[in-house]
């Protein structure tokens, strides 16, 4: 399974990477400060409680995790803080060795003690404090034995334990600092990071210095790092000005071509997929959108495969799947795919067959509101083509962009006809990517009212079923499923292009743009 | 503001045999103005007959073409015709601008004429309001109103976003209304009506309402340029009109910014429109006033 | 003089009192929760209970009277309250990013006053030749040019004539002044000009009503050359209301800040505006828009007394 994923995200970016096979040749060198670009700021400096880029990007580098994803081998997961793991049979164990000798930045040493503090403040958070994925670690009971030992007891069977404790999200924070104040995190940094936190000017730079202490010796490569916070139109004339060399979000198209035009030959270029989806959400509590059949016929007048070609220039919109992402060894299979409705490559018989169902069902000149925020990339773009590709049989739709936080109101309502929303995680994960399929009971955001159980029992059977082949084959049809019923369907998954001057080496682009992110294997060569 | 109106009295307002032949001698800037006005109007009511594409229509054959015979203003990114954009968009601007600032003026006017002429408490407590409404620079409040509000789309047209620009209208001209219809309180023959016993409708309605339509006319046809720019400003920030409607804001922001720098005719072409409209509601604006207010002219 | 000033001030107070009051329950009708736009929006599956914890915990979840009297117990110590969305204070917020949006304010002025003086100046003297003209049709111009556009099109000709963008970030001025400079100087000149364009046409009419007034009648009379009638009496009398127009354009400038900062990617006064109401931050929110009134009236209270001081008759009357 490894291997087939692999090949796909390396087949993808290869053809860009022409220079990086050399780099892993070279020896890192040391020195230096990595200047790059951030297109958000974070609110605070919670790992925990936070589920965004902004504050992954400026605050890995200060933090190890115990597990982390491999950038190189995504979706490998190897160690960061646990030296080595073993199972239990039954997986219902997981035994992790800890590192000796890890200190963190204010010369305190890093225990077994420090990691149960950690995961019991993302599980039982105590008053005050926010932990946004608790309910993901439900299952998980944390001990610590031993200074050296951390096991992990399932409550309940449950697949992908490691790739959960491989978020980048849960951040190692000192068990003695917590006791004193369990909200230290917010306004604090103090980890075990490569990177120790020098300052943050609020609305514009962060900056970080190396950890002298940090446990993977010679490591980390550079002196520092600093970053500008910019808006998104900011990247680009930052680049080019040479006031920063990177930005490792995601640009889109037409900003590559930008710098293209201008550095080429001082560029590194990545491109492949990425871990995020558009998809439209019909409101099943609303007529006729209750109707699956009326629900095909708007998926089917969407024509994905030309959209791709053309959104693809001007957009990050790009790859053609359904719920998993596209190449993902547990997603279906492309043949499959365009067997489902709305996937077909024959576009006008598609549209054809919409134009016949809502006839028939009385809906011809069938009117209704699409929901979306007003944030240009690429929810504009993704609004803008599918309002013109309804009107291609006949249906009118007004586009209703709001700021994101009176959509927010609006879709927690549901107070909408369709919407467009937004699938991202930090990883592949089934039971991640599934969560605004399912229904309310089971997802708070599963924001198309839909009461159909079948899909909530497949998904909690997908999650307790640990045998990788069996999984696949519950996922597989449940995505059949969920893509047949309608209630949420994707338009197009996200490309991931990342552009970096050439002298910015050790980076690897996976695809989520919250993973390898903490600069310890990073040099610049100058 | 720009626009400071002094009041005519009743019988300065000129009299002649033709004023709009007059206006035409005086004032050939203000009819220079009003002609591109016209020609937006025309654009606005026959947009349909004169744009050559459908504004919405998505050709991504055509995607970012330079202007040229195809496409007299090139395309944008989805391979919309520039030119029929902002023909379209004359429409979003000319209903935005000329109702907002109509609703505006016309609030204005009636609070400022009923504080200028009741006087007293009435008038003290409309003034602190006024007060307090002329402390928020237009965008501040314009972005708060359609923040509280958000959008209510009828007809085509957002009435909030009306609402948000028609508000901050309203203090303004409610100060000019008062300041005028507190000069005709003062007259001689407002006291003689009292005492002849007229009821307030009557004096208002007769006496005050014709003499602050100078000073109504003036103020409309200034802040239709003021609105017609702050929707292209709210539009440009994303809170005003939204895609794929024309509208010539909207054409600025976005992910145009993106691509800007490499098709320049997708800004170039919707801000002169802007600038034009805004110019010539301003040239013609100022010659109304100059006319319609006999102490400004030489 | 002093009493004037005083009262002035005394009736200021009221005013501001209307406006914090105000604010504040216009904000509070606003839709959109903060706390979801902060845990939801990046897409995390949080629950209600998640939500409500935070709305509890950041004090959302007072009564409306109780929040309100916070906020006006904080106001009476000069204390705007924390952002919901950083935590931080308001005060420390809007603090950081007072200096650029004053500087950028205080250049696109002096831009202003340095070009409408001379052109408006020029074009009085010259009145009804091509020169006034000209002068005129670039007034008109610039009140009708949208400040972000014209920033648009100073990076698209900075772009194409010296392959060059402005840098990102700001330095202050006495640290590196030519790096502060090429940040700052283009965003100046894209809020200045509209500044410029109405100085120039107050400056014009003002300076001909000045020459037809008696007093520069007697002064020709004598036959004093023109030009010296200029400086001396002229100049003085029509500076009055340049000096309004800076205040009356004052909203006009913040407006042009805050459309201009989101095009030059300045990190200023009008961003942090822009951004709270995209967060719905209520505190930065009502925080912002009562230090961008209390701005507001401040300045428009320093025009009229200077207003008075260059006219008498004001203050008498």
């Amino acid at each position: 399974m490894l291997r087939t994923v692999l090949r796909t995200v390396i087949a993808s970016t290869a053809a860009l990477l022409v220079g990086a096979g050399i780099a892993g040749a070279q020896t890192p060198k040391k020195g230096g400060t990595l200047n790059f670009g951030v297109v958000a700021e974070p609110p605070n400096y919670d790992c925990h409680g936070s589920t965004t880029f902004a504050l992954v990007h400026p605050i890995a580098p200060h933090y190890s995790l115990l597990v982390k994803f491999d950038g190189k081998e995504y979706p490998k997961v190897i160690p960061d803080l646990a030296e080595s793991w073993t199972v239990s049979p039954d997986r219902m164990t997981y035994t992790f060795k800890i590192r000796t000798g890890v200190k963190f930045h204010d010369g305190s040493p890093l225990t077994s003690e420090d990691i149960k503090a950690t995961y019991d403040r993302i599980i039982n958070p105590p008053q005050g404090v926010v932990s946004i994925r608790k309910a993901y670690y439900a299952d998980l009971v944390v001990e610590a034995p031993d200074p050296t030992t951390v096991v992990f007891k399932l409550k309940n069977p449950m697949a992908g334990v490691l790739e959960a404790l491989a978020s980048p999200f849960n951040c190692v924070y000192s068990a003695a600092k917590l006791k004193e104040n369990p909200r230290y995190p917010e306004t604090q940094i103090m980890g075990s990071g490569p990177f120790a936190f020098v300052q943050h000017v609020k609305g514009s730079t962060w900056e970080g210095k190396r950890f002298d202490g940090y446990f993977r010796k010679g490591q980390p490569y550079l002196d520092g790092y600093k970053i500008f916070f910019v808006k998104s139109g900011g990247v680009v004339p930052g680049i080019l000005g040479g006031q920063f060399d990177a930005e490792f979000r995601g640009r889109n198209p037409s900003e590559k071509a930008q710098l293209l035009e201008k550095m080429k030959d001082k560029l590194t270029v990545h491109e492949g997929t990425w871990v995020n989806n558009l998809m439209l959400v019909f409101n099943t509590t609303r007529k006729p959108f209750d109707d699956v059949k009326v629900r095909q016929a708007l998926s089917m007048a969407i024509d994905r495969w030309g959209g791709s070609d053309a959104l693809s220039k001007i957009s990050i919109l790009k790859f053609v799947g359904g719920v998993m992402r596209p190449g993902y060894s547990m997603s279906l299979p492309e043949a499959e795919l365009v067997k489902l409705p709305g996937y077909s490559k024959n576009i006008n018989k598609s549209r054809e067959e919409a134009k016949k169902i809502l006839e028939q069902a009385g809906l011809k000149d069938l009117k209704f509101k699409l929901l979306n925020r007003n944030i240009p990339e690429p929810y504009t773009p993704a609004g803008v083509y599918s309002i013109d590709q309804w009107r291609r049989i006949g249906v009118t739709v007004e586009h209703e962009q709001l700021e994101t936080k009176l959509y927010q109101e609006r879709v927690a309502k549901g107070d909408f006809d369709v919407a467009v929303e937004f699938q991202a995680d930090f990883m592949d994960d089934p039971t991640a990517q599934f969560s605004k399929f399912l229904t309310k009971k089971l997802s708070p955001s599963g924001y198309s009212g839909h009461t159909d159980t079948k899909i909530d029992e497949m998904y909690t059977k997908q999650r307790q079923t640990m045998d990788v082949a069996e999984r696949t084959k519950i996922v597989r049809e449940m995505e059949r499923y969920a893509l047949t019923q309608a209630y949420n369907v994707p338009i197009l998954w996200w490309q991931r292009i990342i552009m970096y001057n050439k002298k910015i080496k050790g980076w690897y682009m996976t695809p989520s743009h919250y993973l390898w992110q903490d600069l310890s294997t990073v040099w610049l060569d100058q | 503001m720009a626009t400071v109106a002094t009041t005519p009295s009743a019988d300065a307002l000129p009299k002649r045999a033709n004023p709009l032949w007059q206006f035409i001698k005086v004032q050939p800037l203000g009819v220079f103005g009003l002609l591109i006005i016209l020609l937006y109007v025309v654009c606005a009511l026959g947009a349909k007959w004169i744009a050559p594409y459908d504004p919405e229509a998505i050709d991504f054959a055509a995607m970012l073409a330079k202007p040229g015979e195809e496409h007299l203003f090139g395309t944008d990114q989805y391979g919309r015709d520039v030119f029929s954009r902002i023909v379209y968009g004359a429409r979003t601007a000319l209903a935005v601008g000329i109702l907002s600032s109509m609703f505006g003026c016309t609030l204005g006017a009636l609070l400022g004429a009923a504080s200028g002429y009741f006087g007293g408490r009435i008038d003290n407590a409309i003034q602190r309001v006024v007060d307090i409404m002329l402390s928020f620079p237009i965008i501040v409040l314009a972005m708060v109103v359609v923040a509280v509000l958000g959008k209510r789309a009828a007809l085509g047209i957002d009435w909030n976003l009306i609402a948000a620009i028609a508000l901050p209208i309203i203090p303004k001209m409610a100060r000019v209304a008062r300041s005028s219809t507190l000069s005709i309180v003062a007259m001689p023959f407002i006291d003689a009506a009292r005492a002849a016993g007229f009821s307030h409708k009557r004096i208002i309605l007769r006496h005050i309402l014709p003499n602050i339509v100078a000073p109504y006319l003036i103020m409309v046809t200034a802040f239709m340029a003021q609105a017609i720019l702050l929707e292209a400003s709210l539009s440009f920030l994303g809170l005003g009109v939204t895609e794929p409607t024309p509208a010539w804001g909207l054409m600025l922001s976005g992910t145009s910014a993106d691509f800007y720098q490499t098709a320049p005719w997708m800004i170039l072409f919707p801000g002169a429109a802007i600038t034009l409209a805004v110019f010539a509601f301003n040239l013609f604006g100022d010659s109304l006033r100059d006319w319609l207010d006999p102490k400004l002219k030489s | 003089m002093l009493w004037y000033l005083i009262r002035r001030l005394f009736l200021v107070i009221p005013t501001l009192i209307g406006v914090a009051i105000a604010v504040f329950f216009l904000i509070r009708v606003m839709p959109g929760d903060v706390v979801v736009v902060k845990l939801r929006a990046d897409g995390a599956d949080v629950s209600e209970e998640m939500i409500q914890a935070e709305r509890k915990r950041l004090g959302l979840d007072k009564p409306l009277y109780m929040q309100f009297t916070d906020y006006m117990v904080g106001l009476a110590h000069l204390d705007l309250g924390k952002s919901l969305w950083t935590g931080d204070s308001v005060n420390k917020e809007i603090a950081i990013r007072i200096p650029v949006s004053l500087q950028i304010a205080v250049m696109a002025s002096i831009i202003a006053v340095l070009i409408s003086i001379p052109l408006g100046t020029i074009s009085a003297l010259y009145r009804d030749t091509w020169i006034d003209h000209s002068v005129r049709v670039l007034a008109v111009s610039g009140l009708a040019v949208p400040s972000f556009w014209l920033g648009m099109l100073i990076i698209l000709a900075l772009l194409a004539l010296f392959n060059w963008l402005p840098k990102i970030g700001y330095v202050p001025l006495w640290e590196d002044p030519i790096a502060n400079l090429s940040v700052t100087i283009w965003p100046a000149i894209s809020v200045g000009y509209r500044y410029a364009a109405v100085a120039t046409r107050m400056m014009r009419s003002a300076l001909l009503e000045v020459m037809r007034e008696d007093y520069i009648r007697t002064a020709r009379a004598k036959g004093v050359w023109t030009r010296l009638i200029m400086r001396r009496h002229a100049l003085r009398n029509a500076l009055l209301p340049v000096v309004t127009v800076i205040g009356l354009e004052f909203a006009f400038l913040i407006g042009g800040l805050v459309v201009t900062e989101q095009v030059f990617n300045i990190n200023g006064v009008g961003k942090l505006f822009v951004d709270a109401t995209t967060r719905g931050d209520f505190n930065l929110i009502q925080g912002l828009v009562l230090f961008i009134a209390t701005m507001f009236i401040f300045v428009n209270l320093i025009v009229d007394l200077l207003y008075a001081w260059l006219d008498p008759r004001i203050r008498l009357s």
